[in-house]
C-alpha cells in the first residue's frame, strides 16, 4: 500500500479553493482564511466573484471568477448580419457603447472600403468624447461612493444627466445607443445638439473644479489612494493593461494618438501620463482625461461642418473574405474588434479584445499585501465593467 | 436642586408638600423618556432631509407633510418585523446587547442641562459620570458582535470597539481640559461659568485653545458615534453590516435609535461645554440682547445642539472613509499627543492669566 502523507495547511481541511497556490504549511499563518466576495457585492461593479485569501485584514492572494454575465455575444454575432451586430456591441462595455459601436463600424468600413463624410466624422468625434466624459462621470461618482463619500455619486450623476439627455434626443436611448453605422450614423444630429454640447462644456468646466475640491484635494481621499496598488511599468505592459491603468504607470500610449482612427489627428489634445502607478495617479489621470475631452469638444463644436451624415448606404453588407481588425480607445482602454468574414451576410467569427479583461488580470498583483479596504479602492480605480470582461 | 425650581416643580410642591420630591422626580423622568423617544424620530427625518439637500435632492416628501411621518412609519415597520435569533447565539447576551447603548444614552441625557431649572439630575461629578457611562455603549456593541455567532459581525464589533475605546481617551482629555478651566465637574456649573457675553463661551476663550479643543471634541465624538468619516464598522466593507447584522425588528431599531440619540447627547455635551448650553448669546447690542433673553433657555440649548448635529451630518455626507489602521494612527499618534500638548498649553495659559 502506498500511503501519501499530504501536508495540510492549517484551517483548510486539506482543500483550498481552486486557483490559489499551495503554500508551504510551515510558513502559513494559522489565522489565514478564505473569504468570498460573491457575485453580488456593492463594490465589485458588477457580477464578479473574488475569492480572497486573507490574514486578518491583509489580502494575501486573490482569484477572480468570471462568467456570471457571459451572454455569448461573440457566438450570437455569428448568426446575425453585420448591421444587426452593432446593437450587440452596445452591451459589451455599456458605459462606452458609442465607442464600441465605432470600433465595430470601423472594422466594417476597412473591410468594404467605405468612406465617411466629414460631418459624420465630426459627429463621431463629438459623440465619442461625450460618451467618454459620461463614463468617467459615473466612474467618479461610484469611486467616491466606494470610498465612503456617498454624495459624489449624486453629484456625478447630476452632470451625467445632461449628457444622457443629449444622447436620448440623439438616438433615443440612454444606455445602449446603437447610433453609428458603417459610413456615418443612422440619423443626423438634431438642431439642439450643438447648443446643448456647448452648455455641457460650460457646466463641466465648473463641475470639474468642484470635483477637485470635493475629492482630489481631500486629505482623507489622498491617504486612501496614494501609494496603494502600485502597478509597475513592466507589469502593466506584460499583463496587457490599457487605458488609464497603463498610462498611470508611465507608458504614454493612447490609441487616439498612437494608432489614430477617424479624424483625431486634426485635433489638439494631450494624453496625461502618470508616474507612480498608484491609485491616485489612475484617479487623477481620468480627471485630466475629462478635461482633455472637453478640449476636443470645444474644437469640434467650433468647426462643425455642414454636409451629409452618412455615406451612401449599401444594399447589403457582405464583407469580402478575410480578417479585419480595428482598435478604438474606449473609456476603459483599448477595445479591439476582430472580424473574420467569408463573404456571407453574417460574420464567421467576431472577437472583441476587451480592455477590462486585461485590466482585471492585474488585480492579484495589485491587491496582494494590501488591506481589504484597499481592495475596494483598487477595484474602483481599475475601473472595469464586468459585462466587458465576460461578454 | 432635584427637580429644580421651575413652574411645575413649584406647583407640585405647593399642592403635595410631603410627596413633592417623588412626584417631581417621576414627572421629570417620564418627560425625559418622552423626549428620548420622540427625538430619534425627528433626528432621522432631519438626517434624511439634510443628506438629500447635500446631494441635490429633496428627501422624503410624501409620508406626512414634507415627510415628517416617514421615520414614524419606518419605526412602526421595524416594530412589526419578526425578531430572529441566529442559531448558536447566546440568547441572554444577544437580547441584552441592544438595551445597553439605549440605556446609556438615556442615562447621559438625564444630566444634560436643558435650562436653568430643567435638568433631571446634576451630580457634582457630572463629567466623570458621562465618561463612565459611555463605556456602556461600547460594551453593548462588543456584546452584540460576540453574541451573534457570526465571524463577520465579530470582526465588525472588534473594529468598532477598538475605535470607540481609543477615541474615548481623547474625549476624556478634552473634557478634562474644560474641567480644568472651569474648576468644576458639574454640567450646570460649567454652563453657568460661561455667563456674560457670547465671547465668554469656552470656544472663544483661551486665545485659540478653546477653538482647538472644540475641534478635537468634534473629531473624537464623531469617532465615538461611529459616524463618517469613521464609520468603518457601518460601511459595506467586510461584506456585511457590522455588529448589527443579525439583528432585526425592534432589537435593530434600538441600536439604530440609540445611535441617533447618542448623536444628540454628544452634540448636547458639545454645546454645554463650548457653546454656553442654555445661555442666550449676548452680543452687546442692547435691543437684540433683550430679545434674545426673552427666548427660553431650552430653545437656545436645542438650537445650539442642532447646529452641532448639522455639523455631524455635514461631515458624514462630505468626507470619504478612513481605513482602520489610519483611524488608529490618527488617534494614538496624532490626536492623543496633540491633546496632551493642548492640556499643558492650557495650564500654562491659565497660570499666565491669558484666559481672556
Amino acid at each position: 500500500m502506498d500511503l501519501h502523507t499530504i501536508q495540510i495547511e492549517p484551517g483548510t481541511n486539506g482543500t483550498i479553493p481552486e486557483g490559489f497556490t499551495r503554500q508551504d504549511p510551515s510558513k502559513v499563518s494559522s489565522e489565514e482564511y478564505f473569504l468570498n466576495m460573491g457575485p453580488q457585492h456593492p463594490s465589485t461593479h458588477g457580477v464578479l466573484r473574488l475569492v480572497l485569501r486573507l490574514d486578518g485584514e491583509n489580502v494575501l492572494e486573490l482569484v477572480p471568477h468570471l462568467g456570471y454575465i457571459h451572454r455569448g455575444i461573440e457566438k450570437v454575432a455569428e448568426s446575425q448580419t453585420y448591421l444587426q451586430n452593432i446593437h450587440l456591441t452596445d452591451r459589451l462595455d455599456y458605459l462606452s457603447s458609442h465607442i464600441n459601436n465605432l470600433g465595430y463600424c470601423l472594422a466594417i468600413e476597412r473591410a468594404m472600403d467605405i468612406g465617411v463624410p466629414e460631418r459624420a466624422e465630426y459627429i463621431r468625434i463629438m459623440v465619442c468624447e461625450l460618451q467618454r466624459i459620461q463614463s468617467h462621470l459615473l466612474w467618479w461618482g461610484v469611486s467616491g461612493m466606494d470610498l465612503g463619500a456617498i454624495t459624489t455619486f449624486l453629484y456625478g450623476f447630476k452632470e451625467r444627466e445632461l449628457i444622457t439627455d443629449i444622447f436620448e434626443e440623439l438616438c433615443g436611448a440612454r444606455l445602449t445607443m446603437n447610433f453609428f453605422r458603417p459610413g456615418g450614423s443612422f440619423a443626423d444630429v438634431p438642431d439642439t445638439f450643438i447648443p446643448r454640447v456647448k452648455n455641457v462644456i460650460k457646466i463641466m468646466h465648473k463641475a470639474l473644479q468642484e470635483y477637485d475640491t470635493l475629492l482630489t484635494g481631500n486629505i482623507i481621499f489622498q491617504e486612501r489612494t496614494k501609494g496603494i496598488g502600485i502597478l509597475s511599468r513592466e507589469n502593466a505592459l506584460s499583463y496587457g493593461c490599457t487605458g488609464a491603468v497603463l498610462r498611470a504607470s508611465g507608458v504614454h500610449y493612447d490609441v487616439r494618438k498612437d494608432d489614430p482612427y477617424s479624424i483625431y489627428p486634426s485635433f489638439d489634445f494631450d494624453i496625461p501620463t502618470g508616474s507612480n502607478g498608484d491609485c491616485f495617479d489612475r484617479y487623477y489621470l481620468k480627471m485630466e482625461e475629462m478635461a482633455q475631452s472637453l478640449r476636443i469638444l470645444e474644437q469640434a463644436v467650433a468647426r462643425f461642418p455642414e454636409g451629409v451624415y452618412r455615406s451612401k448606404v449599401k444594399t447589403a453588407y457582405k464583407l469580402p473574405e478575410g480578417s479585419y481588425y480595428s482598435q478604438v480607445e474606449t473609456a476603459r482602454g483599448l477595445l479591439g474588434t476582430y472580424i473574420v468574414a467569408t463573404g456571407k451576410p453574417q460574420p464567421y467569427r467576431v472577437k472583441f479584445r476587451s480592455p477590462s479583461f486585461s485590466n482585471l488580470s492585474v488585480l492579484n498583483e495589485l491587491a496582494s499585501g494590501h488591506k481589504l479596504a484597499d481592495l475596494v479602492t483598487i477595484l474602483a480605480t481599475l475601473d472595469f465593467v464586468v459585462p466587458d470582461i465576460d461578454r | 436642586m432635584y427637580p429644580l425650581q421651575n413652574g411645575i416643580g413649584n406647583l407640585i410642591r405647593s399642592l403635595f408638600p410631603e410627596n413633592a420630591m417623588l412626584i417631581n422626580s417621576t414627572i421629570s423622568i417620564i418627560s425625559l423618556l418622552l423626549l428620548v423617544s420622540l427625538l430619534p424620530v425627528f433626528l432621522i427625518w432631519l438626517e434624511r432631509k439634510v443628506a438629500a439637500r447635500f446631494q441635490a435632492r429633496i428627501g422624503p416628501m410624501r409620508v406626512g407633510y414634507h415627510g415628517l411621518l416617514q421615520s414614524t412609519a419606518d419605526g412602526l415597520k421595524l416594530i412589526f418585523k419578526e425578531i430572529l435569533k441566529p442559531e448558536g447565539a447566546d440568547t441572554f447576551v444577544f437580547f441584552l446587547a441592544p438595551i445597553l447603548p439605549a440605556s446609556a444614552t438615556f442615562l447621559v441625557m438625564a444630566i444634560l442641562p436643558f435650562d436653568h431649572h430643567l435638568q433631571v439630575a446634576d451630580p457634582a461629578g457630572g463629567v466623570i459620570y458621562v465618561i463612565g457611562i459611555s463605556g456602556l455603549s461600547i460594551l453593548g456593541i462588543l456584546l452584540a458582535g460576540w453574541a451573534s455567532n457570526n465571524k463577520y459581525s465579530l470582526l465588525g464589533a472588534m473594529r468598532s470597539g477598538a475605535q470607540m475605546i481609543s477615541f474615548e481617551i481623547s474625549l476624556a482629555l478634552v473634557m478634562l481640559l474644560i474641567v480644568m478651566i472651569t474648576g468644576t465637574a458639574s454640567l450646570r456649573e460649567i454652563v453657568l461659568s460661561q455667563q456674560g457675553s457670547v465671547l465668554d463661551w469656552w470656544i472663544f476663550k483661551l486665545p485659540g485653545l478653546g477653538a482647538i479643543a472644540f475641534l478635537m471634541y468634534m473629531i473624537s465624538s464623531t469617532a465615538e458615534l461611529n459616524r463618517a468619516p469613521f464609520d468603518i464598522s457601518e460601511a459595506e466593507s467586510e461584506l456585511t453590516g457590522g455588529f448589527a447584522t443579525e439583528y432585526s425588528g425592534i432589537s435593530f431599531a434600538m441600536f439604530f435609535f440609540a445611535e441617533f440619540v447618542n448623536m444628540f447627547v454628544s452634540a448636547g455635551i458639545a454645546s454645554t461645554f463650548f457653546l454656553g448650553g442654555f445661555l442666550a448669546p449676548q452680543i452687546g447690542i442692547g435691543v437684540i440682547d433683550m430679545l434674545f433673553l426673552l427666548i427660553p433657555g431650552f430653545i437656545w440649548f436645542f438650537l445650539k445642539t442642532f447646529a452641532v448635529i448639522f455639523l455631524y451630518m455635514w461631515f458624514r455626507w462630505t468626507f470619504p472613509r478612513l481605513r482602520v489602521d489610519q483611524l488608529m494612527y490618527l488617534e494614538w499618534k496624532m490626536l492623543l499627543p496633540a491633546n496632551l500638548i493642548l492640556l499643558m498649553a492650557a495650564g500654562y495659559f491659565m497660570a499666565m492669566g491669558w484666559v481672556l
